[in-house]
């Protein structure tokens, strides 16, 4: 299993690692995840049903609502929150999120920004370690 | 980089007291990450971390408020979690009412004005053209761009409060004459007038722009009659649900379209994306989630009902009785109820048999029975959220539509000029 390593933009550093979960397809927070269980609940996203919680959450960037930030801020709270958001451009929502969950909680996820080809490189299934400088290791599994 | 003022740097060494302290370090944190190269002043604020999730938003607010924080432009406030009057009427638990409120006197005592609605342009904080504020809320950050051509970036919750304590943002974004440009055109064509006239062509319009802009500014050409204001509310609050819109240009109707050109702020693009009837017609039909007749409520007010809104309803209902079994519900705010009310267009609403929620929405209290399975509503905005949201299905269909299947109990809908020919 290769290891290869994507030199991301880090956008609020921290570390992280776990399983990508990964889609083309931006997300609104507000009416898009549920902080009490971790899951992904807009029915018209293609991840309906599935928990990102403490997943390495791959989306290219927010839509919808603007209280996404505090849907993210909540997760913090309750722990359910994703290890860590990658996306393709610079995304305040995410970027806000992190940072006021450091203010008032102490703890966080990194938020990095990846080149549009590299973010078209990640796989849902894949492991994925971030460090503080924005570099990103990308492991896939046998059925990754 | 980023380069401070004197007052900036005071206000974010504490000289200025704790909230402005904590404010301006999480403004200039975020100016890092937008890239900005220094702050501006805003003239005015509009909050949407009023609305109360949990104790993180709770905490959230109460920890500004107990710093003693202050707003520093005129503030008005988003809708809140809870109708403090009329909540015991609903599925809201008292601890929820309990909490949602403790957050609205947080807001309250920073000195913002109560306006607990999401559409703060409909009341007297309505900002001008070109007057630099801070804004959250989706519909309203697109409408304060596009309809009134007043520059906001897309502010977020938790974001839009240290704006106004501070009184500035990030100089970046949609505040700069420069990124207001269009980038994407959207061509109607062939879009007959009876489908632009009907009641509820500018949503559907909305709902497909937001898919189709990506994140990019759109403009909408083609558009042949003269909409009105509440029209344009419903297509910019429709673009900010299935997308990301903070700025969209109709070419002839909004203020910086006056021509293709001005909206571009230079050459047009060659080539245009096109819309056709086809592309409306699957766009109305995704904002239905329902299949079959049954129905449980009528719910309108996303964005908040406005008078005219109200003026246009009371003669629909006048003289008819919602069926016992439907629910009739309009969200709107305790401001625009008592101007309905003062102008007479209130009384036949109320005795049609529908309740008025006040500051507040069921997509931002936790209002509905769980007896409550299908909706119907004339807000593309609610027909995207309540799915996901509230766990029901949702009919689309025009103002007329739902009274008319509130009275008779099931869902009824005149499709006739959505219909292939």
């Amino acid at each position: 299993m290769a290891e290869r390593i994507i030199a991301g933009r880090s956008i609020v550093p921290g570390e992280a690692d776990g399983e990508a979960l990964v889609t083309s397809e931006p997300l609104s927070f507000w009416g898009g995840f549920d902080f009490n269980t971790g899951e992904i609940i807009d029915r018209h996203h293609p991840l309906a049903g599935v928990r990102a919680a403490s997943r390495i959450l791959a989306v290219p960037f927010s839509k919808g609502s603007s209280t996404t930030t505090a849907v993210l801020l909540e997760a913090v709270r309750a722990q359910t929150a994703p290890a860590a958001i990658l996306t393709t451009g610079v995304d305040a929502f995410f970027a806000l999120a992190a940072i006021v969950a450091a203010t008032m909680y102490g703890r966080s996820f990194p938020v990095v920004a990846l080149e549009p080809a590299d973010f078209a490189s990640l796989r849902s299934g894949a492991y994925v370690r971030i460090e503080r400088d924005g570099r990103i290791h990308v492991t896939h599994g046998e059925a990754g | 980089m980023l380069n401070l003022t004197d007052r900036d740097r005071a206000m974010m060494s504490g000289e200025h007291g704790p909230a402005p302290q904590l404010a301006m370090s999480i403004l200039v944190r975020m100016a890092e990450v937008y890239g900005a190269e220094a702050l501006m002043d805003i003239s005015q604020a509009h909050i949407d971390s009023t609305i109360y999730l949990g104790d993180a938003t709770l905490e959230f607010a109460e920890r500004l408020a107990s710093l003693g924080a202050r707003v520093a432009v005129p503030t008005s406030l988003n809708v809140s979690g809870v109708d403090e009057c009329g909540w015991k009427d609903w599925a809201v638990s008292p601890e929820w009412a309990a909490k949602a409120a403790r957050q609205m006197l947080a807001y309250e005592k920073m000195g913002a004005v109560p306006t607990w609605t999401c559409a703060p342009y409909q009341t007297q904080m309505r900002p001008s053209f070109g007057q630099q504020i801070a804004w959250g809320e989706s519909n309203a950050i697109a409408f304060a761009n596009s309809v009134i051509g007043a520059r906001t970036e897309r502010y977020p919750d938790l974001l839009d409060i240290c704006c106004a304590i501070t009184g500035r943002v990030p100089a970046v974004g949609l505040h700069l004459t420069a990124n207001r440009a269009g980038q994407l055109l959207l061509s109607l064509i062939d879009i007959p007038e009876a489908v632009q006239r009907d009641d509820q062509f500018f949503a559907v319009l909305g709902h497909l722009v937001g898919q189709l802009a990506g994140d990019r500014i759109p403009v909408v050409e083609g558009v042949t009659v003269a909409p009105e204001e509440d029209q344009l509310k419903a297509f910019m609050a429709a673009a900010a649900s299935s997308g990301r819109v903070a700025l969209c240009h109709i070419f002839g109707v909004t203020p910086e379209a006056s021509s293709l050109a001005d909206a571009f702020q230079g050459p047009v693009p060659g080539r245009a994306f096109p819309i056709r009837m086809d592309d409306l017609r699957s766009a109305r039909n995704e904002l239905t989630t329902a299949d079959g007749r049954a129905l449980d409520m009528v719910i309108l007010g996303s964005p908040h009902f406005s008078l005219a809104e109200f003026a246009r309803l009371a003669p629909l209902v006048a003289g008819r009785r919602a069926h016992p079994q439907v629910k009739f519900l309009v969200t709107s705010s305790r401001f625009m109820k008592d101007e309905a009310e003062k102008a007479g267009v209130l009384a036949p609403v109320i005795d049609f048999g529908a309740q008025v929620t006040l500051d507040t929405c069921i997509l931002a209290s936790p209002m509905l029975p769980p007896e409550i399975r299908t909706l119907m509503t004339n807000s593309a905005k609610y027909a995207y959220y309540a799915p996901s949201l509230l766990n029901t299905r949702v009919t689309f269909g025009s103002l007329a539509d739902c009274v008319a299947s509130a009275v008779e109990g099931r869902v009824v809908r005149d499709d006739t000029v959505w219909r292939n020919e």
